[in-house]
Order: C-alpha cells, then sequence, then structure tokens
C-alpha cells in the first residue's frame, strides 16, 4: 500500500515547519550557548549585548513552530506521535523541562535589574538552551534509526542512548550553535562592531568544522544502524546532501576570505540546514518509523489530512502578511508625534493626587442602560429558545 | 473496555490539571487583556486623557511578560497532550488535532500583533495604533473557541467514524462545532473577561484604598471592571443555561454536581454538604429546586447516578458539588458587585469608594479565579473515568510510561516559579514606574516590545 498523496503533502509540510524550527529555534538556542561560552560577566558582555538585542524580536514566535510540528505529527500521523510520546517519555520531558527553563528566563530577564539575578536568569536560560535541542536530537536519532517501537509498553531507554542518538544529540547543538554564530556574524557587521564580527566569525568556522564533523560520523553511524535511511540518503536523497555540503563549504569560504555578505551568508547557512532537514525526510519516506511503521499505516484519514492542509494556507494567508508588518515596523521607525511616557505621566498629574477630585461624568449611564436593557433583552430570547423544547 | 494494562492514572491526571489549571490564568489574560487595554487607549484618545493612555500603555507592557509565560504553558500543554495521554492521541488525535492546529494560528497571530502593538506605541497615529490592537482581541477569542473546542469534544465526540478500534474518517466541522461547543466556549470566554477584569479592577482597588485617589486610579479601577460588570450577568445566565445542557448531554456529571443519587421527580437543591454513604451532611436543600431549574417543573424528572454501573461514575462527588457551589456562589458575589456599583454609577455619575465596596473589590479577582478553577475541576472531574465521553477510559488513555511521577513534581516546582516570575515581573514593574524617572520608563524593555531606540 502506498502512501495517499494528501499524507505525502502533509509530510511534506510538517518538514517544512521542523526545518523553519531548526533554523528559528536553532539560532534562538544557538544564542544561549554563545552567551553560556562568553566567559564573566566583562568579557562576555559586548557578545551577550549583541545576542540579546538581534535575537529578542523573534524570540517566542519560535516556540510556534514547535507547536506546530507536534500538533502536526498528532493530527496527521497519531499512531506516531503516541508511540513517540510514550517510548522516549524521558528525552521529551527533559527537552521540554529546557523549553520552560528558558521561557521563564526570557519573561524574567528583561525586568532584573540587579547584576546576580540577571546572572542567574541568564545561565539558567543559557543552561536551558544546551539542554533542549540535545534532548531533541536524541528524539531525533531514535526516530531515524527505528528504535521506537510502533506499540511501546513503557519508556525505551535503549531507543534513544544508542550511538547514533547520542551523536545526533551533539549534532543539533552543533548545529544550533553553528546557525546563531553565521547570523551573528552580519549582525555585528551591520553595527560596525569590528572585533564582534571577528569574534563571531571565528565561532561560526570552529561551530561549522565541528558541525561537519558530527555529521560525517552521525552518517558514517547510520550506515550499520539504519541502512534504510543510509541506503536512501546516499541514493535519492544525495543531491540534497550535496547541496547541503556545498553550502556548508560555501559559508566557510566566506568566513575564511572575510566576505561577510549578510544576505549571502544567512541564506547559505540556511540552505545547509534546511538540505539536510529535506534529506531526512526523503531518506525516511515511505516511513514514519523505518522500516516498523509505514507512512500509509500511520497517517490519519483525509479528512483531518485535508484539515491540516486547510491549516497550512492559512497560516500562509494570515500569519505571512502580519510578520511583514511586524517585520516593516521593525525595520523603518516610524515616527510621529505621539506622546511619550514622561509626557503621559505629567498630564496625568501622577503624584499630586487630588483626593476631592470629581470623576467626570459624561453619559456612560446611557450606555450602561442600554447594556441592561440588552442584558435582559437577550436572557428572555435565549430562555425562549432552549426552554420551550423541554417542556414537552 | 479491556484494561490491558493496570496504570494508575492519578500522577497523569495530577499533572494535566495543575498544568492546565496553571496555564488557564494566563490564557484568561491572553483572551481579555487586550479588551480592556483597547477600552482605555479608546478613552484617552477620544477624549484626550493622559491617565488612560498612560494605562493602557503600561497595562501592554504587563500583557507583553504575561503572554510570554503563557506561551510556554501552552507548549507544555501541548506536549503533555502526548507524554501523558498516548492512548488518546494515538486514537483520537486525527480528530482532537484539528481544533488545536486552528488555535496554534491564533496564537500566532496573537503574539505577532503584540509585538505590533507594543511597536507602534511611538510609531504609529494613535487611532491606527488602536486598531493595530484590535486583531488581539479577535485572535484572542477565536484561539478560545478553538482550543475550548477541543475540550468540547472530550464532552461530546462528534464527526468521526470508527471501525475496528481505528478511525476511518473525520469530519473536521463536526469535530469543531461538537454539541458542547456553543456552551463551553461562551462560558470560557465571558470566564476570561470575568478574572482578567476583576484581578486587574482588584489590582487598583488596593490602591485606591491605600489612598491613591487620583484619576489615573479611578480609571484603572473603573475601567476593567466595568467590562467584568457587564461580563458577570451574562456568565450567570450563560451557567444557567450550560447546566441544564449538562443535565441533558452528560446527566450523570450533572447529577454530581447536584447529588441526585437516584433518578427521580421533586429533586431538592442542596447548598454545599458532604456526601457520605447516600447520605448528605451538613447541606441545607431546597425541595423541589433542582427539577425546577432542570425543567421549570417540580416534576422534572432528574436522572441521577444510580442510572450507570458504579465503574462509570466520576469519583469524589463531593469534590464536585461543592466546586460547582463554589463557583455558582462566587459567580452571584461578583454579580452582586457588579450590580452595586452599576446603581451607584446610574444615580450618582460616580465610582464607588467607601471600604466597604472596595475591599471585596479587591478581593474580586482572586474570587472570578477561584471560581473558574472550580469550574473547571467540575467538567473535568465530572467527566471521569472518561476522557472522551462514553469513548474513551481515561485508564485506557494513560501514559504507560514511568516517571510521571517525577515529571509532576518537577512541574509544580517550575509553576512554582512562573507563578513568581507573573505576579512579580507585574510587581517590580509597578513600583518601579512610581519611583523611576520617566525616562527610564521610556527605556524598559518587555518581551516582544522594540529595543530601546538608538540615539
Amino acid at each position: 500500500m502506498s502512501p495517499s498523496p494528501d499524507a505525502i503533502a502533509v509530510a511534506a509540510i510538517l518538514i517544512v515547519v521542523v526545518a523553519a524550527y531548526a533554523l528559528f529555534g536553532g539560532a534562538d538556542f544557538g544564542g544561549g550557548i554563545w552567551d553560556l561560552l562568553a566567559g564573566g560577566a566583562r568579557r562576555g558582555a559586548a557578545p551577550r549585548a549583541l545576542i540579546e538585542e538581534s535575537i529578542t524580536p523573534v524570540w517566542e514566535a519560535n516556540h510556534v513552530w514547535l507547536v506546530f510540528v507536534l500538533v502536526l505529527l498528532w493530527t496527521a500521523f497519531p499512531p506516531a506521535f503516541a508511540a513517540i510520546m510514550t517510548a522516549l517519555f524521558v528525552p521529551l520531558s527533559l527537552s521540554l523541562l529546557g523549553i520552560v527553563l528558558r521561557g521563564a528566563g526570557f519573561a524574567f530577564r528583561h525586568t532584573a535589574q540587579q547584576l546576580r539575578m540577571q546572572q542567574l536568569t541568564g545561565a539558567l536560560f543559557a543552561a536551558a538552551s544546551l539542554i533542549t535541542p540535545f534532548f531533541m536530537g536524541t528524539v531525533v536519532g531514535a526516530v531515524v534509526t527505528g528504535q521506537v517501537p510502533v506499540h511501546p509498553v513503557g519508556n525505551v531507554l535503549a531507543a534513544w542512548t544508542s550511538p547514533t542518538a547520542i551523536l545526533t544529540g551533539f549534532l543539533f547543538v552543533a548545529a544550533c550553535a553553528y546557525i546563531s554564530a553565521v547570523f551573528l556574524v552580519p549582525e555585528a557587521r551591520q553595527r560596525r562592531h569590528e572585533e564582534l564580527t571577528r569574534y563571531f566569525s571565528l565561532r561560526a568556522t570552529a561551530a561549522g568544522v565541528i558541525t561537519g564533523a558530527l555529521a560525517g560520523g552521525t552518517f558514517a553511524e547510520l550506515s550499520v544502524s539504519s541502512p534504510h535511511v543510509f541506503a536512501r540518503l546516499t541514493g535519492v536523497a544525495l543531491p540534497l546532501v550535496a547541496i547541503s555540503i556545498a553550502a556548508g563549504i560555501a559559508v566557510l569560504g566566506m568566513l575564511w576570505l572575510r566576505w561577510y555578505h549578510a544576505l549571502g551568508l544567512r541564506i547559505a547557512a540556511a540552505i545547509a540546514v534546511a538540505a539536510v532537514v529535506g534529506g531526512w525526510g526523503l531518506a525516511q519516506y515511505p516511513y514514519l518509523f523505518p522500516t516498523s511503521l509505514s507512512l500509509a499505516a500511520g497517517s490519519a484519514p483525509t479528512g483531518s489530512l485535508v484539515g491540516e492542509f486547510v491549516v497550512a494556507g492559512l497560516a500562509l494567508l494570515l500569519v505571512a502578511p502580519g510578520f511583514a508588518l511586524l517585520y516593516y515596523l521593525q525595520q523603518h521607525r516610524l515616527l510621529t508625534a505621539a506622546d511619550t511616557d514622561a509626557d503621559l505621566r505629567l498630564a496625568a498629574e501622577l503624584g499630586q493626587s487630588a483626593p476631592g477630585q470629581a470623576a467626570a461624568g459624561p453619559p456612560a449611564t446611557a450606555r450602561i442602560t442600554t447594556a441592561l436593557v440588552l442584558v435582559i433583552l437577550a436572557i428572555r430570547a435565549i430562555r425562549d429558545l432552549f426552554a420551550s423544547p423541554r417542556r414537552q | 473496555m479491556a484494561h490491558v494494562l493496570a496504570v494508575n492514572p492519578v500522577p497523569a491526571r495530577s499533572q494535566m490539571g495543575s498544568s492546565l489549571g496553571f496555564h488557564i490564568i494566563l490564557a484568561c489574560f491572553g483572551i481579555a487583556f487586550a479588551a480592556v487595554i483597547m477600552t482605555a487607549e479608546w478613552i484617552g484618545i477620544r477624549r484626550g486623557d493622559a491617565a488612560a493612555m498612560l494605562l493602557a500603555r503600561r497595562w501592554s507592557k504587563v500583557m507583553a511578560v504575561l503572554v510570554a509565560v503563557g506561551a510556554v504553558s501552552g507548549t507544555v500543554l501541548s506536549y503533555e497532550m502526548g507524554l501523558l495521554w498516548p492512548g488518546l492521541m494515538g486514537r483520537f488525535g486525527a480528530a482532537i488535532g484539528l481544533p488545536f492546529s486552528l488555535e496554534g494560528i491564533f496564537f500566532f497571530l496573537e503574539a505577532i500583533f503584540v509585538g505590533v502593538y507594543l511597536y507602534g506605541w511611538r510609531r504609529l497615529p494613535p487611532w491606527a495604533h488602536w486598531w493595530s490592537g484590535m486583531p488581539i482581541v479577535v485572535f484572542g477569542i477565536l484561539g478560545a473557541l478553538s482550543v475550548v473546542a477541543a475540550n468540547s469534544w472530550m464532552n461530546s465526540p462528534a464527526g468521526y467514524t470508527l471501525s475496528h478500534g481505528k478511525i476511518t474518517r473525520v469530519d473536521p466541522v463536526s469535530v469543531f462545532f461538537n454539541a458542547s461547543t456553543p456552551y463551553e466556549t461562551a462560558h470560557m470566554v465571558l470566564a476570561a473577561y470575568m478574572v482578567t477584569a476583576f484581578l486587574i479592577a482588584g489590582v487598583y482597588a488596593v490602591g485606591l484604598l491605600r489612598g491613591r485617589r487620583d484619576r489615573y486610579h479611578r480609571l484603572g479601577f473603573g475601567i476593567p471592571f466595568a467590562l467584568g460588570a457587564i461580563a458577570a450577568p451574562l456568565q450567570v445566565m450563560m451557567g444557567d443555561i450550560i447546566a441544564r445542557f449538562t443535565a441533558t448531554n452528560q446527566p450523570v456529571k450533572f447529577a454530581a454536581m447536584e447529588y441526585v443519587a437516584k433518578t427521580a421527580r421533586d429533586v431538592p437543591e442542596w447548598l454545599g454538604g458532604i456526601f457520605i454513604n447516600g447520605h448528605v451532611y451538613f447541606g441545607a436543600s431546597i425541595p423541589a429546586f433542582d427539577s425546577i431549574l432542570v425543567g421549570f417543573s417540580p416534576h422534572t424528572r432528574v436522572i441521577g447516578w444510580d442510572s450507570v454501573p458504579a465503574a462509570q461514575r466520576p469519583p469524589l462527588v463531593t469534590l464536585i458539588h461543592l466546586s460547582f457551589d463554589l463557583m455558582v456562589g462566587l459567580g452571584f458575589f461578583l454579580l452582586a458587585l457588579a450590580a452595586w456599583q452599576g446603581w451607584w454609577w446610574l444615580f450618582h455619575r460616580r465610582l464607588l469608594v467607601t471600604a466597604w465596596f472596595l475591599v471585596p473589590s479587591a478581593l474580586g479577582g482572586v474570587a472570578a479565579v477561584a471560581a473558574m478553577e472550580a469550574g473547571w475541576i467540575v467538567t473535568e472531574v465530572g467527566r471521569q473515568p472518561w476522557i472522551v465521553y462514553h469513548v474513551l477510559l481515561v485508564s485506557n488513555a494513560v501514559t504507560p510510561a514511568s516517571g510521571v511521577p517525577v515529571t509532576l513534581g518537577v512541574i509544580l516546582a517550575l509553576y512554582a516559579i512562573l507563578t513568581g516570575v507573573s505576579i512579580g515581573v507585574p510587581m517590580i514593574m509597578s513600583r518601579r514606574w512610581r519611583q523611576e524617572t520617566p525616562a527610564e520608563e521610556e527605556a524598559e524593555q518587555v518581551p516582544y516590545g522594540p529595543a530601546p531606540a538608538a540615539p
């Protein structure tokens, strides 16, 4: 039984969303990792400031990619979702722990003013950035190697502690650090900060080399642990693997030559990551779990798949313009002569409380009376609507 | 339904309950806070009222913090759907997943427009900025509709075909608009408005009680209180309708809510009381009133929990009944507060600022939260032992993975921290607003918000 076209289409959407999360979420996590590695409060101040400044605007929206991955998986491929969530309970819980800690740090660090408190939330944030990608990597490694049973009866420790899974975990951490450092190079450059540009260029190169080495190691490991995936990676998915390698080398070349072309760097790094994700998806086909659960056996009925298709369309139709607007506002500082907080504070005469001051009395009575009348009418209407059939 | 594995669902249920109970409070702010802010900004622009504008601007910063924490606790919930209930998601994910997907879209949009709104404060003309906040209000409500529709589906499953225990056909529209959807969603949206409005009003009631009686504090109390006061009567009415719907749709849940042990006519209404071995102790009963509430006649037959075998009855009927009574009681308490202020406003056109009114008003927010939590206890515990009503048992949906007690402990500890963050951050902000210079307030950074403008 070959999978239906809508199952393939939704699987493709899922891969696109995973790639988006790998890129944007990866850059986020990577930012946290470089924050962690930036050294003492004095020495690390400049890179930390740059990381904070360039990542903040897109930060939390990145969680939404993850939520989409989860929701797509459970709606379109429920058996796979249930099996993954059961067998990989431990690494998934640990990655969730990282997400919660990151979120708490994120919400609080803007408000924390004392250095001690900032250091604490910062450390929390940074450590969480390490935990989450690592354990997500082990989850992917477990799936790729087909170690997740289709009907698990409990946690499966062996699935996510295999050499392939652990290697994938490290690969994810390295890839996050890599993508983030590459993105930060042009950010530093745009701020005409030569020292930081070199700082992140050096780190991007190092992370790139390590990521490449880890990818090579994982690839070699796959030949033993997942022959199906390995065969397809060296077969039908080979062009994507080649593109990824080429893009990765291109990035390293640009950094080496100090040709910090902002768009070029970002696009090449994005292609390097996205092509790997795409290659992984293609290599797994036609299986959700190679080779125990096929796409055809694990996908939801047509109604759900079409529903997800509509949702994806809506996302494209609504979310993209919204993002565009936010981005536009971010880039163009549309300054108008609106009041500042200071003006408002003065005009509101805060601090000079006048106890006897009579509150303004505009005709709000009319509004409340209208509301009450409407409420009474609504009560009657709804009561009539629902009461009559029961009395019979 | 055969029990393949004897897994104790209590830790998983506790974890889901505490995660949901925490998230729902933040979700209320996600749904309704924008409406409060928009009202303040509308007054500010329309009447050139600087105090209202300042309130709107400061509130929007608090909203950003709460939405950021809510995004995290929401992510936790979507993980937990799978981590705790793989038996539900594996079998019915295809159906229940659709409303969740829509919710994802609406939350994404909401988060984006929170960003736009925060960026726009000094960058857009006043009315353009006001309109940039409207999508937060709309998408907040639509998001609530979607996610509550998923819960309604568990109460009134519809829109799917099962064969050999596997879903073979799904009709997304019937899943979304199941029988419970209109009732539950309306109830929850109103609850969100009440919780948000009365909590914010409560903060300023404390300020007024401490003698800060300037226009800023009066408006800070009056604007949210007015919204809450509009929602309160609608909610009491809605609650009455839903109770009657539950009496027919989920009679066993209703029986537990009202202590109806045996199907009968002339069923009394119990107020309070503890149910032990077939007797209600310490409760007051109004003869035949439950029958009257259900069918407007003392002779209405009310179905008791004896209609189903003992294994299919919800546990902890006392908890369900007392939670229900608490919710209804607090609902009427808030309605009375709203009516009192409304009456005063009608004849004096002034805010009521006596301590007799302000002290209970300061507690109104806590009361609204307690009522909402009690309501969720009623609907969730009342559905037990089913996770999908009459279709799937909780014990067949719970994860067989070991380690749930550990994650439960961790979640409780983490949520204690998150609670501290969501209460502490706005408190620190408010203290700072009172002490700092305006320039420092200008430079303040919040999640989603713009970085301080470079010179």
